[in-house]
C-alpha cells in the first residue's frame, strides 16, 4: 500500500539531516542526555551529600559551578538533576501522546464523540497549563509520579486538537477510501492508514510539548509542588538559591543555564522536525 | 451577520465556562483517599475534623455539594476561604487589578517587540539580521520566565540598584513607582511570550508580502516603506491579533509564578499560597477566575478578528 508520506521511507531522514535545527538541536540533545544518563559516573561529589565546611563556596577546582548553602556540589546536583528532568520530560511526552492521540483520533474520526471530546478539551485548555498542572500536582500530592499526571493533563488537550485536525484531514484523503472498497476494517484503517499518516505533526507537537514538560517541572519545584527536596530538580536548586541571590548567585544561574541547553535543543529539533514533517505550518 | 457571530461565540463560551465550573469544582475530589485527614495531621480533634468537612462541604452528598458549588456561582459567590476567614469572590477581586496590569504591561512588551522583531527579520529575509533576531527568538522562547526574573533581580536590583527587587507600588499611589515595580516582571514575563510572537510575525509577514497586491503596490509604483507600513502590516498583523488570546493565557499562567519570585500581591500569589497551604476553595476559585478571564480575553479577540477581517463571519 502507498502511503502519501510515508515515515519509513529514506526522502525525510535525508531531507531531516539536511536541516541545520535538526542537527545542532540533535547533536545537543544527545550530549545532554548523555550527560544525565551518565550521571552517577560523571558526577564529582554525592548530589545529595553537603560539606558543612564548604557551604556556598563559589565556583573552584573543587566545586567547579560551586556549593549549595548545605556544602552540597552543584554541578553533581545539575547532572542529577538533567536525569530526573528528562525523565519527567520523556514521561509527560509519552503520556500526552497515548491520551492526546486516543482522544484526538477518536473525537477527529468518530463524528459524534466530537463535539462533547473537544468542548472538554477546550475547558482544559481556558486554565493557564502551569496553573492547572500546580494545582493538579498539589492536589494529588508532591511526588515525582503526580508531576507526570499533572503535566499531561495540561499538554494533552493541545496534543489532542492537533492530532484531531490531522485525522479531520487524512480521513477526507483517496487511499482511506481505497482501503475502505477492499474490505479493510475501521479499526484497522484508523490504526493502519489515518493514525500512521498523522504521525508527522504529532512528533513535532510532543518535541514541543517535551521541552513545555521541562520548563513546567520547573517552575512547579520551584513553587514546590514538584518532586520533593533534597531531590536536585532544577526548581529545586534555584528555589534553595533564593536567600543567597547577593552572596551566591552561582547556585541560582547555573540550573538556569542549563534549562536553556535543553529546552534550546528541544525547540531546535522541533523546528527541524517541523520544516521537513509538517508541511502546513512551514515559516 | 456580525450579530449572530456575537451570539455563537457567545453559546460556545458559555458552554466551556460550565465545563471549566465543573472541572473545577471536581478538583477536590482529585484528593486521594479522605481529603479531610490529608487536610488535617494526626492529632486534630474530632471537633475540628468536623469542622473542616463542613467547611469543605463534604458532609453532604456530591449532588448537594454540587448544588451549593452552582448556586454559589449564580450569586457571585466561589465559597470561604479556609484559612484567610474571609470570601473567596472578594480576595480574588481585590487583587484581579493587580495581575491584569502586570499581565497586560507584559503583553504590551512581547506585542510592540515580538512584532518589530518579526517584521524587521521577515524584512530582511535570509540575511544575517533575520537569523539574529530569530536566534533571539527561539533563545526567549527556551528561557524559564520565573528564572529570568531571578536574573533580573540579582544584575538590576541587587547589581546595580535600578529597580526594587519585588513588592508593589498601586497606580493610582505612584506612577513612577508603579512603572519601576513593574519593570523587571514585566520584561520577565512579556520575554518568552515575545519570541513565540516575533516567530509568528515573521511566517505572517513574509506569508503577506508575497501575496499579488503586495506586487500590484509595487508595480504602481508605491514606495517601498508605504507597501510596507499601509498595505502589508496591517494585513500581517491578522493573525497577530488572534494569538493575543493564546498569549494572554499563558501570560496569566506566568504571572502566577512571577508574582512569587517579585512578591507581587496578586491572584497568583494568592492561588501559590493557596496552593502549598491546601486551601482548596481559593483554589478552586482561583483557577475558575483566571479562566474565566482567559475565556473572555478570547471571546474579545474572536470579535475583533471579526470587526477587522469579515470573512470570519462567514464561518
Amino acid at each position: 500500500m502507498m502511503e502519501p508520506r510515508d515515515l519509513a521511507s529514506p526522502a525525510p531522514w535525508r531531507r531531516l539531516l539536511a536541516s541545520r535545527p535538526f542537527v545542532i538541536g540533535g547533536i545537543l540533545l544527545v550530549v545532554l542526555v548523555l550527560a544525565a544518563a551518565l550521571a552517577p559516573i560523571l558526577a564529582p561529589h554525592d548530589p545529595l551529600r553537603g560539606n558543612f565546611r564548604l557551604r556556598l563556596a563559589p565556583p573552584g577546582p573543587l566545586h567547579w559551578l560551586g556549593t549549595d548553602h548545605f556544602g552540597r556540589d552543584i554541578l553533581s546536583r545539575l547532572l542529577f538533576g538533567a536525569r530526573l528532568s528528562l525523565a519527567i520530560g520523556a514521561a509527560t511526552t509519552l503520556a500526552s501522546g497515548l491520551a492526546g492521540t486516543l482522544i484526538g483520533a477518536s473525537a477527529g474520526y468518530f463524528r459524534r464523540l466530537d463535539e462533547p471530546l473537544m468542548r472538554l478539551m477546550d475547558a482544559l485548555m481556558a486554565f493557564p497549563a502551569i496553573l492547572l498542572a500546580m494545582a493538579v500536582a498539589a492536589t494529588l500530592g508532591a511526588s515525582v509520579g503526580n508531576v507526570i499526571i499533572a503535566l499531561a493533563v495540561a499538554t494533552t488537550p493541545h496534543t489532542s486538537r492537533v492530532v484531531r485536525a490531522s485525522v479531520l484531514v487524512v480521513r477526507e484523503l483517496e487511499f482511506v477510501e481505497a482501503a475502505r472498497s477492499i474490505g479493510a476494517t475501521e479499526t484497522r484503517i484508523l490504526l493502519r492508514h489515518v493514525l500512521l499518516n498523522c504521525l508527522g505533526p504529532l512528533i513535532v507537537r510532543l518535541t514541543y510539548v517535551f521541552a513545555i514538560a521541562v520548563l513546567a517541572e520547573a517552575a512547579l519545584s520551584y513553587i514546590g509542588v514538584g518532586p520533593p527536596p533534597p531531590a536536585p530538580s532544577f526548581g529545586n536548586i534555584i528555589a534553595g538559591g533564593r536567600d543567597f541571590l547577593v552572596t551566591a548567585p552561582w547556585i541560582t544561574i547555573a540550573p538556569g543555564c542549563a534549562i536553556i541547553a535543553i529546552v534550546l535543543a528541544l525547540n531546535l529539533l522541533g523546528d527541524g522536525l517541523r520544516d521537513v514533517l509538517d508541511p502546513r505550518l512551514r515559516p | 451577520m456580525l450579530v449572530a457571530f456575537l451570539f455563537r461565540r457567545l453559546g460556545g463560551a458559555a458552554v466551556v465556562f460550565l465545563l471549566v465550573s465543573m472541572l473545577a469544582f471536581l478538583l477536590v475530589w482529585l484528593i486521594p483517599g479522605d481529603a479531610v485527614a490529608v487536610l488535617l495531621d494526626a492529632a486534630a480533634s474530632p471537633e475540628e475534623t468536623a469542622r473542616l468537612r463542613a467547611a469543605l462541604g463534604l458532609d453532604r452528598s456530591p449532588l448537594a455539594q454540587m448544588l451549593a458549588w452552582y448556586g454559589g456561582l449564580a450569586r457571585g459567590q466561589l465559597g470561604h476561604s479556609l484559612l484567610l476567614n474571609r470570601s473567596v469572590a472578594e480576595a480574588l477581586l481585590e487583587r484581579l487589578p493587580i495581575t491584569l496590569s502586570l499581565t497586560a504591561l507584559a503583553l504590551a512588551i512581547a506585542v510592540v517587540f515580538g512584532t518589530s522583531a518579526g517584521v524587521g527579520a521577515a524584512l530582511a529575509h535570509g540575511g544575517w539580521l533575520d537569523q539574529l533576531l530569530m536566534g533571539v527568538a527561539l533563545f526567549g522562547l527556551s528561557v524559564p520566565d520565573f528564572w529570568l526574573g531571578l536574573l533580573f533581580i540579582i544584575v538590576f536590583a541587587l547589581g546595580l540598584g535600578w529597580f526594587p527587587t519585588g513588592g508593589f507600588v498601586p497606580i493610582s499611589e505612584s506612577l513612577a513607582g508603579w512603572a519601576r515595580s513593574m519593570t523587571l516582571p514585566g520584561l520577565a514575563l512579556g520575554l518568552t511570550q515575545m519570541g513565540f510572537i516575533a516567530r509568528m510575525a515573521r511566517s505572517s509577514m513574509l506569508d503577506v508580502l508575497g501575496q499579488d497586491f503586495v506586487r500590484t503596490a509595487e508595480a504602481k509604483g508605491l514606495s517601498r516603506s508605504r507597501i510596507i507600513l499601509a498595505h502589508a502590516l496591517p494585513n500581517a498583523m491578522v493573525p497577530i491579533v488572534t494569538v493575543i488570546g493564546i498569549v494572554t493565557g499563558a501570560l496569566l499562567g506566568g504571572s502566577v509564578v512571577i508574582e512569587q519570585v517579585f512578591s507581587i500581591p496578586g491572584v497568583g500569589r494568592l492561588i501559590v499560597g493557596a496552593i502549598l497551604a491546601r486551601d482548596f476553595p481559593v483554589i478552586q476559585g482561583g483557577l475558575l477566575f483566571l479562566a474565566g478571564v482567559y475565556l473572555l480575553v478570547n471571546l474579545i479577540v474572536d470579535l475583533l478578528y471579526a470587526v477587522i477581517d469579515p470573512r470570519v463571519r462567514l464561518a
